[in-house]
């Protein structure tokens, strides 16, 4: 790496993320099943397939239209491991709090974090909690991981995406990230948004009903779906089309990224994901989607070609067509 | 609200209309320039490059604000950031531009107090809630961002505030077109002029430049069909050889622009020469603050020591910006020059040609 400093940009869920994991993570505790860069591991034990995730919150503010960082927390985790292809089962929670912060949020937290584990069918069976004195987190920090069962007939994996296979993408985008910052003290913008924080391992469970040609899921958080689009493209060597007139994006978040100049692909979204199938199943897997509640506006937003591998290419409104590359920078810290 | 009229100019049939009356008009082989970077990132961001025939090309201007300001500034500013008694505030362009020796971001990995705003006035705001440090705004941009900034000091005068200083390095874009039509090499067919700016200072603004060199000219607004739609005016005129100073903005640019802005802008601001990167130094091209508002200017309070602008080795950032040559050309375009690592300012800004050309081309 050539900076000597980490910086905010290290933590964007871009390049720089993506680089500080491959030149300092990878070579410090390389193994086969890390090196696979999904959301979480994929183990087997003694005939045993589990999937295993961890993820941190940070999110500044904690409470936010649409959730606070007790839900975030849970539902995230529930999503890395869903996106295995994994029935999600037991989750554990580490709490880093600041020192004089207000018992009554916390209660909050917890209990929103109970709500939506019960919702999603999975407990919370082990955990752990450090105060640190005032200045040394800020409020406070949740670590979740958590572990699921993954169905012996099932294979997802970034990297096994095929030529021909149709992208389904669950949803409108950028809804948490243009929320959280709706929030923030340096926009203060009063808008009609809301984050979409959501589990989705009842939804990857009835897609799984449906077809077992699903080849790749992902859910695009941090660095939004221009960012998710890419990595797969990299890791499975090919390329991907995708319609710009397809992406839903909701008419408020459309509205505050023109004001503020952010591109909504690279915006972060908590409860929407991307799956890979093959053509011949694509429609019965986007009807099961459309059939839950987190997955009303969900649409085919492009496919997989064997040309440009590694590269995502984006169909214009106009009819053009230009390069959909990662993020690069800081689009906003503490999103999640 | 902000939907309103945008979704109309990004539609499909009414791109593909203009699209075909530029296939049909269009026989020359001819260099056209958008001088404005917003226009820069649209272009790419819309795939209108890919669309053209080919032998129009696009030329991208030196109207990247971040891109065109002159070393020594970015230098002062990091310099600033480094006091203890000082809070430096920015647009966030800014942050990763490279200095001869540090860049903001590293300056805030440091520790040091610098805030990311999003108008002058979050940063009087800041003034005023801490009331113990001395809060500068760097103020960068052309004609379309100085009346805001002027408008902050004026409420910091109004407010009593006493420690909200601006650092200037604003630009005026007419000064500049006329330095670019008498560089040497440069071989512009016409120009796609800035929406933007235009909005604040109208078209006849243009007047004197037009009449001097009697070159195409269109205002064009941002949105996909509004470039397209300048593109076709000046293929218009270049192939009737009927040079026009033609206003296709007609929306929100009126003849005299918004006289309101203009005039906030001159009260605080006296015009002054001003160094361009890539350019040198363009007469009356810049703005300072007026002695009546010393007392705001960061030039006055604090005393820098910075030598001449130090040029960066190999980067070709001031032959890009007027022109002369396009990102791949430059030895270090995405070979030590990424956005994630830039050499040069034109990688950095979102709105510089590098930075687009690395994000939305193969």
């Amino acid at each position: 790496m050539k900076a000597d400093k980490i910086l905010l940009d290290h933590g964007s869920g871009g390049k720089a993320s993506e680089r500080l994991v491959r030149e300092l993570m990878l070579p410090a505790f390389s193994n086969p099943i890390l090196e696979k860069l999904d959301d979480g591991a994929s183990l087997d034990i003694n005939g045993t397939r589990l999937a295993f995730s961890t993820d941190s919150y940070v999110v500044d503010p904690i409470f936010f239209p649409g959730g606070n960082i007790g839900d975030l927390a849970v539902n995230g985790t529930i999503n890395d491991i869903a996106m295995c292809g994994a029935v999600p089962l037991y989750l554990s929670a580490g709490l880093i709090i600041e020192e004089g912060f207000p018992v009554a949020e916390l209660e909050i937290i917890l209990n929103t974090m109970s709500e939506a584990a019960k919702k999603a069918g999975v407990k919370i069976v082990t955990g752990d909690t450090k105060v640190v004195p005032k200045g040394a987190v800020d409020k406070i920090f949740i670590n979740t991981s958590g572990i699921g069962v993954i169905s012996q007939d099932i294979c997802v994996s970034g990297s096994n995406a095929r030529p021909g296979d149709q992208i389904i993408l669950s949803g409108t985008i950028a809804d948490h990230g243009i929320t959280i910052m709706t929030q923030r003290e340096e926009f203060s913008f009063d808008a009609p948004v809301s984050s979409d924080t959501a589990s989705l391992n009842h939804m990857v469970k009835n897609m799984f009903s449906a077809s077992k040609d699903i080849h790749v899921l992902r859910d695009p958080t941090r660095g939004g779906i221009g960012t998710s689009l890419n990595e797969i493209a990299v890791q499975s060597k090919i390329g991907i089309k995708i319609y710009e007139k397809s992406i839903p994006v909701k008419k408020e978040v459309a509205g505050m990224c023109e004001i503020l100049g952010f591109d909504p692909v690279y915006i972060a979204n908590e409860g929407k994901l991307l799956v890979f199938v093959s053509k011949e199943h694509a429609n019965k897997v986007l009807d099961v989607i459309k059939q839950d509640k987190a997955g009303k506006d969900a649409c085919i937003i492009g496919e997989v070609i064997s040309d440009n591998p590694g590269k995502v290419i984006l169909k214009t409104l106009i009819g053009g067509e230009r390069i959909l590359d990662m993020l690069t920078g800081e689009q906003l810290p503490r999103i999640c | 609200m902000t939907n309103r009229y945008i979704k109309e100019y990004r539609d499909d049939s009414l791109s593909r209309k203009i699209i075909d009356g530029i296939k049909a008009t269009s026989k020359k082989k001819i260099k056209l320039m958008e001088v404005c970077g917003t226009h820069t990132v649209s272009i790419f961001r819309s795939g209108i490059r890919s669309v053209l025939p080919e032998n129009i090309s696009l030329l991208s201007g030196p109207g990247c604000p971040v891109c065109v300001t002159d070393q020594r500034e970015i230098d002062i500013f990091i310099q600033l950031s480094k006091r203890d008694d000082v809070i430096v505030a920015t647009f966030g362009d800014l942050m990763k531009v490279p200095g001869t020796d540090s860049s903001l971001i590293k300056e805030r990995a440091n520790g040091k107090d610098i805030r990311i705003v999003y108008s002058a006035m979050d940063a009087v705001e800041i003034a005023k809630k801490t009331p113990d440090k001395n809060v500068v705004f760097f103020g960068v941009g052309f004609e379309t961002t100085a009346p805001t900034i002027a408008a902050s000091i004026l409420t910091a005068e109004k407010e009593g505030i006493k420690n909200f200083y601006v650092f200037s390095a604003h630009k005026l874009v007419p000064p500049a077109l006329n330095a670019l039509m008498n560089m040497d090499g440069v071989n512009i067919d016409g120009f796609i002029l800035p929406g933007h700016v235009s909005v604040v200072i109208g078209t006849n603004a243009y007047r004197q430049f037009f009449n001097e060199f009697r070159i195409p000219c269109a205002i064009a607004g941002f949105e996909p069909a509004d470039i397209l739609q300048g593109i076709l005016a000046l293929i218009e005129q270049i192939e009737s050889q009927k040079p026009y100073l033609v206003n296709t903005y007609k929306r929100v640019v009126s003849s005299d622009g918004n006289k309101k802005a203009m005039q906030i802008m001159l009260d605080v601001f006296d015009i002054t020469d001003a160094s361009w990167r890539g350019i040198g130094l363009i007469p009356e091209s810049g703005l300072r603050i007026k002695e009546k508002f010393k007392e705001y200017n960061a030039e006055e309070k604090f005393v820098f020591s910075i030598p001449a602008s130090q040029p960066i080795k190999g980067c070709e950032c001031g032959k890009i910006l007027t022109g002369l040559i396009t990102p791949p050309e430059c030895p270090l375009y995405k070979k030590t020059c990424t956005p994630e690592d830039p050499v040069g300012p034109c990688m950095v800004s979102t709105e510089g040609t590098c930075a687009a050309f690395y994000r939305y081309s193969s």
